[in-house]
């Protein structure tokens, strides 16, 4: 197998669907320092919108999909109840530092922002210091309440959409009470 | 919609971001259902990190189990560019059009906001840049995925590591940005009164 290069087809549509990405989260704002920092202190309300929205829809549609009989995998992430916790902890710290986050980092690239090409570097140094540290945040803190692939839905034993539906009702009356959208300046 | 108005509607700065949250929703359930994938991003950092350094010491690559989780050994190689850095990669592409349809490009070095808290200082921007983008990623990699993995793929598939993250993610930076920020916020409320 190449060191290099997966097959041509798995890069064209990785390409595809990056290019969508980095266009929505542009036209989205959230590729924007003030937008992404203003979303932690609580004066824009973008990012919450852009991601509910996204995680709502989505999950609809996943589920639904699946509901209909469609052969569609899951992609589901291990819960590591300290390792996500604490990762999670230490990742708003950098993203307010930042003012982005990995994905919004690199579609800000796209668009202009030169701060943004230095904390990708920063990024590329953290995954080598990272790599030197697994052996010993796995051995210490990974392993720690690790229950495995799970979901919420089926750890309480309902089905997904008795929680997106009721997520959904709740979303379209909260998220038009906060500020942010499209008033506010895109950087 | 007539030409003039998709062009229009193409051109605008912003979109409202529940079209843009629902659009990215349809964007997953595209990438689930045809390419067995889920948007993600940080893996991608990894994975480019270790190409790099597979350049200058093979070997010591070898020895990191970090890497050879993504990256395989050298009698298994596993490539560095895969979906998601293809991915990754056109993210950059994807934002550029999308900006560039709404006007030209302008280089920002020194974001508004941080300027008004911490001043014109390039220098100080990009160390405090480089310095979050380390935290950022290890966090990311300790929690196993970052706003996209985690937020977006593991919250719409209602996964427990997914909200767990979401959680974490605004508990840790929700006061780290009234610290950094709370003279500004001083600042603009005495303004007000």
């Amino acid at each position: 197998m190449n060191a290099w290069f997966a097959d041509p087809t798995t890069l064209l549509l990785g390409a595809l669907a990056g290019l969508v990405f980095g266009f929505l989260l542009f036209k989205g704002g959230v590729t924007s320092f003030n937008v992404i920092v203003n979303q932690f202190r609580l004066t824009d309300f973008t990012v919450l919108k852009v991601m509910l929205t996204a995680i709502i829809v989505g999950g609809l549609g996943i589920y639904g999909m699946r509901a209909i009989g469609m052969d569609i995998a899951m992609h589901v992430k291990g819960t590591e109840l300290l390792g996500n916790t604490l990762g999670g902890l230490i990742f708003g710290v950098g993203m307010v530092l930042l003012g982005y986050c990995p994905g919004t980092a690199v579609a800000a690239i796209g668009s202009g922002s030169r701060h943004a090409i230095v904390g990708v570097l920063g990024m590329l140094v953290g995954a080598g210091i990272y790599a030197e540290m697994y052996p010993w945040v796995n051995e210490h803190i990974l392993g720690v309440g690790s229950i495995g692939k799970v979901t919420i839905p089926e750890q309480i034993g309902i089905s997904p959409f008795a929680l997106l539906i009721p997520l959904a009702v709740l979303a379209a009356f909260l998220m038009p009470q906060l500020a942010g959208g499209r008033s506010t300046t895109a950087a | 919609m007539s030409s003039n108005q998709a062009v229009r509607f193409l051109r605008e700065p912003r979109w409202s971001p529940y079209l843009v949250g629902a659009l990215l929703g349809v964007l997953s359930w595209i990438t689930f259902a045809t390419m067995n994938s889920a948007l993600g991003t940080s893996t991608t950092m990894v994975r480019a990190a270790g190409g790099v350094e597979r350049l200058v010491a093979p070997e010591h690559v070898q020895s990191e189990p970090y890497f050879v989780k993504y990256l395989g050994t050298a009698a298994e190689p596993k490539p560095m560019f895969e979906w998601q850095f293809a991915l990754v990669i056109f993210m950059a592409i994807g934002a550029f059009i999308a900006a560039r349809l709404s006007g030209p490009i302008k280089g920002e070095y020194v974001p508004e906001l941080w300027r008004q808290r911490f001043g014109n200082s390039v220098p100080a921007r990009m160390l405090w840049a480089f310095v979050g983008g380390i935290i950022l990623i290890i966090g990311a990699r300790m929690a196993g995925g970052c706003t996209s993995g985690h937020g977006l793929s593991g919250g719409m598939q209602l996964s427990t590591s997914g909200w767990i993250f979401l959680g974490a993610m605004f508990a840790s930076g929700v006061p780290t940005a009234f610290l950094l920020y709370s003279k500004l916020n001083r600042e603009s409320k005495g303004g007000a009164s």
